[in-house]
């Protein structure tokens, strides 16, 4: 096996041959990709609506406190098919490689994949390689495509929220965005933060199960928890009201988040979700949240609102009022 | 991190309800009182202070915000700077978006130009040590609180011989754009809301000359709303008790005399000479030059461009805002000709500039499910 990967090793021959049978199909390893057909057939989901979502990863640096990208790429779309109430099931995995790129290293991440895939419960059913000049790429970028099932009965999407709803999040705020940030050349700092990286299925269907008519679910990646509450604002034409104060956010988010100058809400998380809940379930839904391991730290952090539909206010820690805007994030590096 | 715990107490609802309260108590005369800086600007709106605070105070933001103040003319030279061969120009982030008269520093880097955004000057100078052989331009904005830092960069590259190190200085100070604010007579002020990270460097004693020669009190604020609002009650009761003078209420980061070691740096490296601020025109003894011993870092002096005639966008009000004259939802372009992703001028651009957090978080003048 070599060691670094070549323009060769996107071309299509027998080099690429190898070095998808050896590091690809050898590490997540299963019938269909082992079969090495051009599309893997699916069989098996029986009742229910199929999901399916597409993701790329291109997150800078490859490694960071308590992930990888191999990690992300995985969660990142397990948790968009969880979103819409689905039981995430297949993943295909397209890669862009970087000439130059150490195997070694590329051996790590697709590892981290199946180990990720591995405790999702999914499968990687087919995948792409491609390898682009040196200069042309950061390394490597990663893009999954997932398929699940959304089982009969489940109704959740970013329009069905209505005034009264009670709005849930599943815990801290911006460690995955802090996290990232903290490893990147030029704003190297020092903190014990971890990615809060984690698939959110599992409590996706905690929470389906105390809360049946649960609205809608979003995960707060990239624009954090004001972008992913605008968004649903706007999708369910309700007004959003939060109360900061009951936002977790670690100190070490807020510290950071200081002297960065950026505001907790707006930085990326990949561990969490936000969800819109009817009144008479929402003590249910936070109770069940809690008492999952992905959300402890769970609370109602505010309603839903037929005043201004589509904007996002929030009463500040001193009992002031002011929006939560979406944010341009232009500034922010990129994380995800 | 122990930092962030220290500052809990400064974000403390209850000390901020006393607060709140003891300001209703005390505050009848109506008061205009104005935040110099940005950053004071954007933690008010942040925490909502306007929707907590008597009808009788009205808080008015200024000119400090360097990106802002920073004149089209000085940015239209490091537009022209970047595009010379082989230069690297480097600065910090909210610059780059500020338009220009006919173009920007991230359109210039768009079209080919190397625009590198850095977070500080010493990064700049790294870059100058990797690239030896090409030019290293880093444009200084800021006041009093990141000239020091430029100042060291460039005694640092004199001791380090980096020769292709150039400052261009756009570093201006506050207490001057103060006076002329004062001077102007436009806009009736009360009360000044000092700045906290400015004057940790040049003193409290630094804003004496606002009671002892306007008559108008001065308190100088931290960045929590406990500090702003400690500020505000500060101010309401010198204007009700008719007194005047400059109250610290920054007392953790402040000194009366400041940080004399930045100040030494500042001044070995800098002199002070007339500069041109965008809305307040030219000021005496306003802008910070390199001296004549550093000349060779002044890439004003070292590369020559040419002066393009100064365009300023049509209809911006950015001059009025920072002049304390027009409140950013009073402009008419602001929120809808003029957001944070087309700004027309350079306060919906920063971080700091009072357009940007009025529309970030201030509920006035934004249109229910408006769409930024």
């Amino acid at each position: 096996m070599e060691k670094t990967i070549r323009l060769a090793h996107g071309a299509g021959g027998r080099v690429m041959a190898d070095l998808i049978a050896e590091v690809f199909v050898s590490e997540l390893d299963n019938g269909h990709l082992r079969e090495m057909a051009d599309a893997a057939r699916l069989e098996g989901w029986g009742e229910g609506r199929l999901a399916v979502t597409t993701d790329a990863f291109v997150v800078r640096p490859l490694f960071f406190p308590g992930g990888d990208i191999g990690y992300h790429a995985v969660h990142g779309t397990v948790n968009d098919l969880a979103m819409v109430g689905a039981r995430p099931l297949w993943l295909t995995a397209a890669f862009i490689l970087e000439e130059g790129l150490q195997i070694e290293l590329l051996r790590r991440i697709v590892r981290s994949m199946a180990e990720a895939a591995r405790a999702a419960g999914v499968v990687v059913v087919a995948g792409d390689t491609k390898v682009v000049e040196r200069g042309h790429g950061d390394g490597l970028y990663i893009t999954t495509t997932g398929v699940g099932v959304v089982p009969q009965g489940v109704d959740v999407g970013p329009d069905r929220g209505r005034p009264g709803d009670v709005v849930l999040l599943s815990g801290s705020v911006g460690d995955h965005g802090i996290a990232v940030l903290s490893r990147r050349e030029g704003l190297a700092f020092e903190t014990e933060l971890c990615s809060d990286s984690a698939p959110l299925h599992g409590l996706v269907q905690a929470l389906l199960s105390a809360a049946p008519h649960t609205h809608a679910l979003r995960d707060p990646t990239r624009g954090g928890l004001a972008a992913a509450l605008n968004e649903l604002a706007r999708s369910s034409g309700v007004g959003v009201e939060i109360d900061e104060a009951k936002v977790p956010v670690r100190p070490a988010v807020r510290a950071a988040c200081e002297m960065l100058g950026f505001d907790p809400l707006t930085v990326a998380n990949e561990g969490k979700l936000v969800a819109f809940v009817p009144p008479e379930e929402a003590e249910a839904a936070l109770a069940a949240l809690r008492a999952h391991p992905l959300g402890r730290d769970a609370e109602a952090i505010g309603f839903l609102t037929e005043d201004h539909p589509g904007m996002v206010l929030a009463r500040t820690p001193i009992g002031g009022r002011r929006i939560v805007d979406m944010p341009l994030g232009e500034l922010l590096p990129r994380i995800c | 991190m122990e930092t962030y715990a220290g500052l809990e107490a400064f974000r403390d609802p209850e000390l901020a309800s006393r607060l709140i309260a003891a300001i209703r108590a005390r505050s009848w005369r109506p008061v205009r009182l104005m935040e110099f800086c940005g950053g004071h600007t954007h933690a008010i709106l942040r925490y909502g202070l306007p929707t907590l605070l008597p009808e009788t105070i009205e808080l008015r933001s200024g000119p400090g915000c360097p990106v802002c103040v920073t004149s089209t003319a000085d940015l239209d030279r490091a537009i022209a700077l970047a595009a010379l061969p082989g230069v690297i120009l480097c600065t910090f982030g909210d610059m780059v978006r500020v338009p220009g008269s006919r173009s920007s520093l991230a359109q210039a880097k768009a079209e080919g130009a190397d625009v590198r955004v850095v977070y500080s000057p010493l990064d700049a100078l790294r870059i100058a040590r990797e690239n030896p052989q090409r030019p290293v331009i880093f444009l200084g904005v800021g006041f009093e609180t990141t000239a020091p830092m430029v100042a060291s960069a460039v005694l640092a590259a004199e001791a380090g011989r980096v020769d292709n190190f150039f400052v261009y200085s756009a570093h201006k100070l506050t207490p001057p754009a103060t006076r002329a604010i004062l001077d102007s007579g436009e806009v009736a002020l009360h009360g000044i809301i000092g700045p906290g990270h400015v004057t940790t460097v040049i003193g409290a004693e630094a804003w004496r000359f606002l009671p002892e020669e306007y008559g108008v009190p001065c308190a100088i604020a931290g960045f929590e709303p406990v500090d702003l609002l400690q500020a505000i009650l500060a101010l309401v009761e010198m204007i009700e008790d008719g007194r005047a003078g400059v109250a610290n209420t920054y007392g953790r980061s402040v000194r009366p005399a400041g940080n004399p070691a930045a100040k030494q740096v500042m001044a070995q490296v800098f002199e002070a000479r007339a500069a041109e601020w965008r809305g307040l025109g030219t000021i005496p003894e306003s802008g910070l030059f390199l001296r004549e011993a550093y000349a060779r870092f002044d890439a004003a002096t070292t590369f020559s461009v040419d002066a393009v005639p100064v365009r300023e966008p049509p209809g911006c009000r950015c001059g009025d805002v920072l002049r304390g004259v027009l409140r950013p939802p009073e402009c008419p372009l602001f929120a809808r000709v003029c957001t944070p992703d087309r700004p027309v001028g350079p306060c919906m651009v920063s971080a700091e500039g009072a357009c940007a957090a009025y529309f970030a978080y201030g509920t006035e003048g934004r249109a229910p499910g408006h769409r930024s």
